[in-house]
């Protein structure tokens, strides 16, 4: 589209009407969490405040309680060495990374092997699919209790790894195969008349050219079991807590005790490393969005 | 393909799919046609060197641990589960029905029933959250598209947070805002003058806050994904219609709009599918006593000490079968298309 030219003749009124359109929206977007940052390093009488929220600007408790400092970072304190929250972070990259390795793995072999089918079955397998997709997560978690109990492997997190994995296998299976899809089929074609196996001429040929769909549907696998909260608060045993149901926990014994700041320094927390992924990965992501829309 | 090397290729991830997936639904049917044993009682006579010899009657935990470790699913119920006053709860309704004070009174003493509460408060926020996400979503794109490219790069960074924040804690975070004692809470008493208010207390206000996390959070999807088809719309098509005399609103009405159709349809679809599931931001903001949904009604049955599997069962099953109804358009469609490429 010619930006330029169209821009020019737009009128001052509406110009105006979209940059305050914009910046109330970027607001909106980010000052919570800014607030959120900033009120981490506070007491509770100042971030909860009863007076006046200037107090949450101003740290006037935490000065009185800090001798003189605004900032504290006594929550984090709390939080990470009271109440052991470091256990959480490592669970959840335990988790994390297990469940985007073996979703990548699974979903790579199943996602080519339905771009290049072509049968009526593979048609069907994608659409049954789609409703798995569907499935809220609470209900399928319902179901899997009572059987992980008489199994006995309930509450450890291979379970919880494996159980995540196959709840992302479908969202995984439609990425995958929408991005197979866009790599021509001559390329391993060419190769397996050259002699390859359907398995070499995936190995030597697909491989190498499929990182960047690769990575983008790996970006959505970690967000899943990151931001999962249904499956890992009800299959995880109290020791074996990811971050999320941890925080969620401390809300019920920590509240009581006066101690909210915890809770609030945990969540900061949580929020960095989805930062720090949107930072690197905001093309990627964009991209992920969009390819399943524009295809599908 | 060969089909041999077809399955080769994809059988892992359909056993995964198949093992924790297909078979934990089959599981659910089968828990929701069973219910909790019930307590076995046994009278014990104790007797005291003065008091004389009272009898009482005790649950008998030995007897119901073999119970339950013989049928550990409990007894069979058939649809009672699914009939009684936590679920579709047919005798209520019938008795409501039966006698009343007019259509208003039905409706506020069938919402009164858990199941009918949650799974009002699923559809409204479903069907509000969605056209509204979309549509601010829509907005923020046709006026990113509008910027200088210097600036589209921080926008769409800012944009993205409310997606990408974990739905427990991005409901969290909002919530310590709108408490009385947080800044927004704070303010709005301010400005509305009343120092009782409170968006905790009233019903209304509790769903009002509960719909603007779900717009806030749905909408930077909307907005990705239509931000990605106006850059596909043809400039030649604008052009023309620009020099035909279209204005802006004319253009965007006629082509734009018609351009992003299809998008529209998926990202409907993929909202609502997510919006049917809610459940983290009514934990986060505490919201149970005024709002609670059907799969908040799944977790509060499991998380209790006294995991009612029977329960969460049906409601489960209730709730795979909404799923199924909200997905039959698009099924349909994919199935006549399917259909129509083959003949």
């Amino acid at each position: 589209m010619s930006e330029a030219t169209l821009s020019h003749k737009r009128p001052l009124g509406l110009n105006i009407l979209i940059v305050g359109f914009i910046v109330i929206w970027v607001i909106l977007a980010a000052f919570p969490f800014l607030w959120t940052v900033w009120g981490s390093f506070k007491v509770e009488p100042d971030f909860f405040s009863r007076e006046s929220w200037w107090n949450a600007i101003l740290g006037t408790y935490t000065q009185r309680q800090n001798d003189g400092s605004s900032f504290t970072g006594s929550g984090y304190y709390g939080a990470w060495v009271t109440k052991e929250f470091w256990r959480a972070v490592f669970n959840t990259a335990i988790v994390t990374v297990s469940v985007t390795v073996i979703s990548l793995t699974l979903g790579t072999l199943g996602g080519y092997a339905l771009a290049r089918s072509g049968q009526r079955y593979a048609f069907w397998i994608l659409i049954l699919a789609l409703v798995f997709r569907a499935m809220p997560h609470i209900t399928l978690v319902s179901g899997y209790l009572l059987p992980f109990f008489q199994l006995n492997i309930w509450g450890v997190l291979p379970t919880s790894i494996i159980v995540l994995v196959a709840i992302n296998q479908p969202f995984t299976l439609w990425m995958l195969h929408s991005f197979f899809l866009s790599i021509p089929k001559d390329l391993d074609e060419s190769a397996m008349v050259d002699g390859c196996s359907r398995f070499e001429a995936f190995r030597r040929v697909i491989i190498p050219v499929m990182w960047p769909g690769v990575v983008t549907t790996g970006l959505f696998s970690f967000l899943l079991a990151y931001n999962d909260f249904a499956v890992t608060s009800m299959l995880l045993s109290a020791d074996n807590q990811t971050m999320v149901p941890k925080i969620s926990s401390f809300l019920g014994s920590v509240q009581e005790q006066g101690n909210v700041m915890f809770a609030v320094a945990a969540v900061v927390s949580a929020t960095v490393p989805l930062f720090i992924l949107v930072l690197f990965f905001q093309r990627q992501i964009v991209s992920g969005l969009t390819a399943g829309a524009v295809k599908g | 393909m060969p089909h041999k090397t077809f399955f080769a290729f994809i059988l892992p991830s359909l056993i995964a799919m198949v093992l924790f997936i297909a078979l934990p639904i089959v599981s659910v049917v089968v828990q929701s046609f069973h219910v909790e044993h019930g307590r076995i009682l046994v009278e014990v006579e104790s007797c005291q060197p003065f008091g004389g010899c009272t009898k009482e009657t005790r649950v008998d935990t030995a007897a119901m641990a073999a119970l339950k470790a013989e049928q550990p699913m409990g007894q069979f119920n058939g649809f009672g589960t699914y009939l009684n006053r936590g679920h579709l709860a047919v005798n209520e309704i019938g008795a409501i029905l039966a006698n009343n004070n007019g259509f208003g009174d039905v409706v506020t003493r069938i919402y009164n029933l858990p199941f009918y509460k949650a799974l009002s408060f699923t559809l409204v926020f479903c069907f509000v959250v969605t056209p509204l996400a979309m549509a601010l979503g829509f907005a923020i794109a046709l006026a990113v598209n509008t910027l200088p490219k210097v600036t589209k790069g921080p926008v769409i960074f800012f944009s993205l947070l409310p997606m990408i924040i974990t739905p427990l804690i991005g409901s969290l975070i909002l919530y310590w805002m709108i408490q009385p004692n947080g800044i927004i809470g704070a303010s709005l008493r301010h400005i509305f003058s009343d120092p009782t208010l409170s968006l905790r207390q009233s019903p209304q206000l509790t769903w009002f806050s509960l719909l603007f996390y779900g717009v806030w959070t749905n909408a930077p999807f909307s907005f990705v994904v239509f931000y990605a088809g106006l850059q596909t719309v043809p400039a030649d098509t604008l052009e023309s219609a620009m020099i035909d005399g279209a204005s802006r609103w004319e253009r965007i009405r006629y082509i734009v709009i018609p351009h992003l159709a299809p998008l529209a349809t998926f990202v409907a679809l993929v909202q609502l599918m997510d919006n049917f599931r809610v459940f983290e931001p009514i934990v986060g903001f505490s919201a149970e006593a005024n709002a609670t949904s059907l799969s908040w009604m799944i977790f509060n049955d499991l998380a209790g000490d006294a995991q009612l599997f029977g329960s969460a069962g049906a409601t489960s099953v209730l709730t795979i079968i909404g799923v199924v109804i909200l997905l039959m358009p698009v099924l349909v469609r994919t199935w006549r298309e399917f259909n129509h490429k083959v003949v």
